[in-house]
């Protein structure tokens, strides 16, 4: 973390463009040279209701939205532009205002649309101003809007006096609205970008101290989201049959990929429920296509029979996760880890998949690959688990990470003169006989000469005739079972592990976590250690086949471990306990489940108070003994 | 050349191909109606013209979900009730196959009803035998989906106070465009009509009356059959969607009072099938999606090119 940063919160009504204007404006900041990372708050509801989205931009590396910010433009919110007389809107109107102040850092500026709000309706605004140093530019952005075009435009107003005071140089804005923005409305918004930015500029003190810095990036970069991530290393992988139930927030990827793949001879199908859309994944993938399925908690479990046929008939199948707080329906829009336990385990049977939960966007691109690949070369079902933090998030990645070559290669298939030549069709093609090392059987595709087999959910034989004979039976388990020795072997043997280390290897003291929690872990991390502790942190993505020998090692010598993981259960660290057999005596959970993800200072508190009791732990967290009381 | 060679071939073929050359043991009881299905469907096979490898039966999960380990084909024996989707996408990726779904009361009009219902609405090209047999054979004689009413079993005790499904009803309202009812108790007719239903270009829905000696002596599937083609008293149009649904409602209503009427109730052949809509809309590629795979020349397009919009 700097102090040179700028941590810019646009707040106002859900469905007033706030979402679209902060893409502008954080592709904005990334063309002027800068890292940027972005965090979406709303609400479960369409129009109305307040929200906000948060853009953090350095001119060194952000992995995380920071703790608090030093920006707020405060917009009205959008029942100013239309109400409704049938309905109650208690304090909405102040709410851009009321509902943000409280992590507005000291010194920090607030724009507010005085058209829109009115501070006398805050509570002790003006005590609050002078008590923390805010400045504060009341300006009539609405009314900007309205003359030069409609008042919707108000947020380009905004974006005009965010400029001025930060002295960003209003091209990039320009440049971008021109790209973005049809003919029709260009013009206006232009006029209102320059006139407000002119505005402040004259009749305003902008020498406040909030500045974004200057910086250039080593290589190109691209502001992609998690779930970008993800549908574009389905893509690469050559993945062009999707099938899919919307459920927030795995409906990111499943609109991405839809509005890609026809266009690229793919099929995306929107059908009737989520054990269909995992069933289609599964005969399209039978068929010969490289298929994907996905869905958040409520329908994953849905899936939860589909995925076990996909296991037993080994048909390769890759299923996206993508959580949100639970139980049931639970919090629609908030972030939670709470699945973790439900996709490790669901489905009847002892049951065998592969699940990776990547950290970041960049990681979300690369796991999704290995996912394809493993679920293709190893007949398996693998899962990629993130959440909706990680899902809507936009980050700066490297374009250079979308070098690698597309892999279309759906793994061992047999030739038609394989068939004809070879042994395996007394009666049936063989599909299910044991002959390599790594558990995986060659399988034909529908419509093949010669290749015709039974695939059955039931136990087969490796002709694919039902069978209940004992022998047979423990053959069949065993081979599909040692896939996942094959796999772990593979993932060890890789040039780059998913697991990522950060930190001095001597450390005293360890954080473990997984998913979306990884760039808050390593800034806190950071900031432990310039306070003199000795930290050091893994990000586990691989949840199966778990490495234990990383995790294992990584424990060696360090005297205490905090697991942080955003659920109630601590069902990370009982699955490192569960893998590992280990570390009881060391491991303490950090959980947080409040529906907000963690931030840096979550986190050295949680250390903090855990350590040394210099620090009391957030209000909003729990720390928990893995041995109990 | 294509990988998938099995399709392009044309010759004559056996009935005998069907049967698999390692019988597995059936485990059907003596009587069963499923043996009348797998009669009539390897009987229709020659007439339709495709080979046991150019064929991929789905089935669900019962006794009518084994009907894929005595047919020899590519098979896929899926769950209970979502033979469906797993048939539907497995069309969608390679169009060239013949696809069959097959599965029991109980699957398709009980567990699988919401798939019946939408996969009939998007008329995918392919051919849907129910095995009616108004009773759950595998799971030990519980009351189905198209018992009758009043009908008395382990789980319904007092008879249940539900009226059946109407199977040839719903099936039209849902968007199919073919729809028949036959019975193994009529090997002939329900031959022709099987092969009718897969040359059909849409989603094909056969209502295929089976008899369950073990848990269920009392259904009509006995009876003997009229056929609503062959008699005179059944004069209506199958190609007219009302008198269609009219003949579909005496034949759902009679079957309780113990009169079966089977044969053709309607066909449409007008409907583009849900692949075509597909296609006409940009939707879907011309050449089936699992060839691509093994087209060395095929240009993979990558994310880097699209990478720009996040610039
Ligand atoms: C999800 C699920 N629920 C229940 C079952 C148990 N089950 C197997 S077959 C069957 C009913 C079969 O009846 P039907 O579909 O009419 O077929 P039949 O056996 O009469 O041919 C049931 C309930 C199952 N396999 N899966
Ligand atoms: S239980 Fe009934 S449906 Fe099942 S095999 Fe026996 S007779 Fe056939």
């Amino acid at each position: 973390m700097t102090d040179d940063e700028l941590i810019w919160r646009i707040a106002g009504g859900s469905g007033d463009g706030i979402d679209s204007t902060s893409q502008n404006f954080a592709k904005a900041l990334m063309r002027s040279g800068l890292d940027v990372f972005t965090h979406r708050h709303y609400p479960s509801r369409i129009r109305g209701g307040h929200t906000y989205v948060e853009i953090r931009a350095s001119d060194e590396e952000v992995k995380s939205r920071g703790d608090n910010y030093n920006f707020l433009l405060a917009l009205g919110d959008s029942f100013a532009r239309n109400p409704q007389e049938e309905a109650y809107y208690g304090d909405e109107e102040i709410k851009p205002l009321t509902e943000n102040l409280d992590e507005l850092r000291e010194g920090g500026v607030i724009i507010y649309d005085s058209g829109l709000l009115d501070t006398d309706d805050v509570p002790n605004f003006d005590q609050r101003v002078e008590e923390n140093d805010w400045h504060v530019f009341d300006l009539d952005l609405r009314g900007l809007a309205k003359e030069y075009g409609r008042e919707i435009m108000r947020n380009t107003a905004g974006i005009g006096a965010t400029c001025a005071i930060i002295g960003l140089e209003l091209d990039v804005v320009e440049e971008l609205m021109t790209d973005a923005m049809p003919e029709k409305i260009l013009e206006p918004n232009l006029e209102i970008l320059r006139e407000s930015y002119e505005d402040v500029k004259e009749n305003y003190d902008t020498d406040v101290g909030v500045t974004v810095p200057e910086s250039e990036h080593e290589e190109e970069p691209v502001l992609i989201s998690g779930s970008h991530g993800i549908a574009y290393g389905a893509m690469d992988e050559g993945c062009r049959f999707i099938a899919g139930y919307p459920m927030t927030p795995w409906t990111d990827v499943f609109t991405i990929m839809t509005q890609h793949l026809p266009d690229l001879g793919g099929i995306s199908e929107q059908v009737e429920d989520e054990i269909a859309a995992a069933a289609l994944a599964i005969g399209a993938s039978h068929a010969g296509a490289k298929a994907m399925s996905g869905s958040s908690g409520g329908g994953f479990a849905l899936m939860s029979e589909p995925l076990g046929l996909a296991e037993i008939t080994e048909t390769p199948l890759v299923l996206v996760e993508s959580m949100r707080a639970g139980p049931s329906t639970g919090m629609p829009t908030k972030p939670e880890q709470g699945d973790l336990e439900h996709v490790l385990y669901t489905s009847q049977g002892d049951s065998n998949r592969v699940v990776f939960a990547p950290g970041d966007a960049r990681e979300s691109y690369i796991q999704t690959r290995k996912a394809f690949e493993l679920a293709y070369n190893y007949q398996i079902p693998t899962i990629v688990l993130y959440d909706q933090k990680l899902s809507g998030g936009h980050q700066t990645v490297p374009e250079s990470v979308f070098d690698e070559e597309p892999n279309p290669d759906i793994g061992k298939v047999v030739t038609e003169e394989e068939i004809e030549e070879g042994e395996r069709l007394a009666g049936r093609f063989k599909r299910y006989r044991y002959d390599g090392e790594d558990g995986v059987s060659p399988r034909s595709l529908p419509g093949q000469k010669g290749g015709n087999y039974l695939a059955s959910g039931n136990e087969h034989n490796e002709a694919g005739h039902i069978s209940e004979d004992a022998d047979n039976r423990v053959t069949q388990m065993d081979r599909r079972m040692s896939k996942l020795d094959a796999i772990r072997d593979e993932l060890d043997a890789m040039d780059e592990s998913h697991q990522t280390v950060y930190g001095d290897e001597d450390a005293d003291y360890a954080i473990l976590n997984f998913g979306s929690t990884k760039g808050a872990v390593e800034e806190a991390v950071d900031v432990l250690n310039d306070d003199g502790h000795s930290v050091k942190a893994m990000n586990v993505s691989d949840m199966l086949p778990f490495p234990k020998g990383e995790v294992n090692s990584f424990l060696e010598d360090v005297d205490e471990a905090l697991v942080v993981e955003m659920n109630a259960t601590a069902q990370f660290r009982r699955h490192i306990q569960g893998e590992t057999g280990r570390h009881g005596d060391i491991l303490y959970s950090l959980l947080k489940y409040d529906g907000n993800p963690f931030e840096p200072a979550d986190i050295v508190d949680g250390f903090e108070s855990q350590l040394d009791g210099s620090a009391e732990p957030a209000h909003n967290t729990r720390i928990e003994s893995a041995r109990g009381d | 050349m294509s990988v998938f060679n099995a399709i392009d071939e044309e010759r004559d073929i056996d009935v005998n191909e069907f049967t698999p050359s390692l019988e597995p043991q059936a485990t059907w009881c003596p009587g069963c109606g499923d043996f009348g299905v797998l009669k009539a469907l390897k009987q229709a096979m020659p007439e339709v013209g495709r080979t046991p490898d150019e064929t991929l039966l789905v089935t669900g999960i019962g006794c009518s979900g084994k009907l894929s380990s005595y047919f020899q084909s590519y098979g896929f024996h899926s769950i209970h009730g979502r033979s469906l989707p797993v048939a539907r996408a497995a069309k969608l990726a390679n169009p060239d196959l013949e696809v069959i779904a097959a599965g029991g009361d109980g699957d398709g009009y009980g567990i699988g009803g919401n798939h019946f219902m939408h996969t009939a609405r998007e008329n995918h090209d392919m051919t849907y035998i129910v095995f009616d047999n108004e009773i759950f054979g595998l799971t030990k004689g519980q009351t189905s989906p198209t018992s009758p009413k009043g009908h008395k079993s382990k789980t319904q005790p007092h008879g249940s106070a539900k009226s059946p499904i109407r199977p040839l009803s719903l099936a039209l309202t849902s968007g199919a465009s073919y729809v028949a009812r036959t019975a193994a108790v009529n090997p002939n007719q329900a031959k022709e009509i099987l092969a009718e239903a897969m040359e059909h270009d849409g989603f094909a829905h056969v209502d295929f009356l089976t008899q369950c000696p073990t848990w269920n002596k009392d259904a009509k599937q006995y009876v003997p059959y009229i056929d609503v083609q062959d008699s005179d008293d059944y004069d209506f149009d199958v190609h007219d969607r009302r008198e269609a649904a009219e003949a579909m409602q005496e034949a759902e209503e009679s079957l309780y009072d113990g009169q079966v009427l089977t044969g053709r109730f309607y066909i449409d052949e007008d409907r583009p099938s849900y692949q075509q809509e597909k296609q006409s809309t940009g939707d879907m590629p011309e050449t089936p999606l699992a060839e691509r795979y093994f087209d060395d020349d095929y240009e993979w397009e990558r994310s880097y090119d699209l990478l720009d919009r996040h610039k």
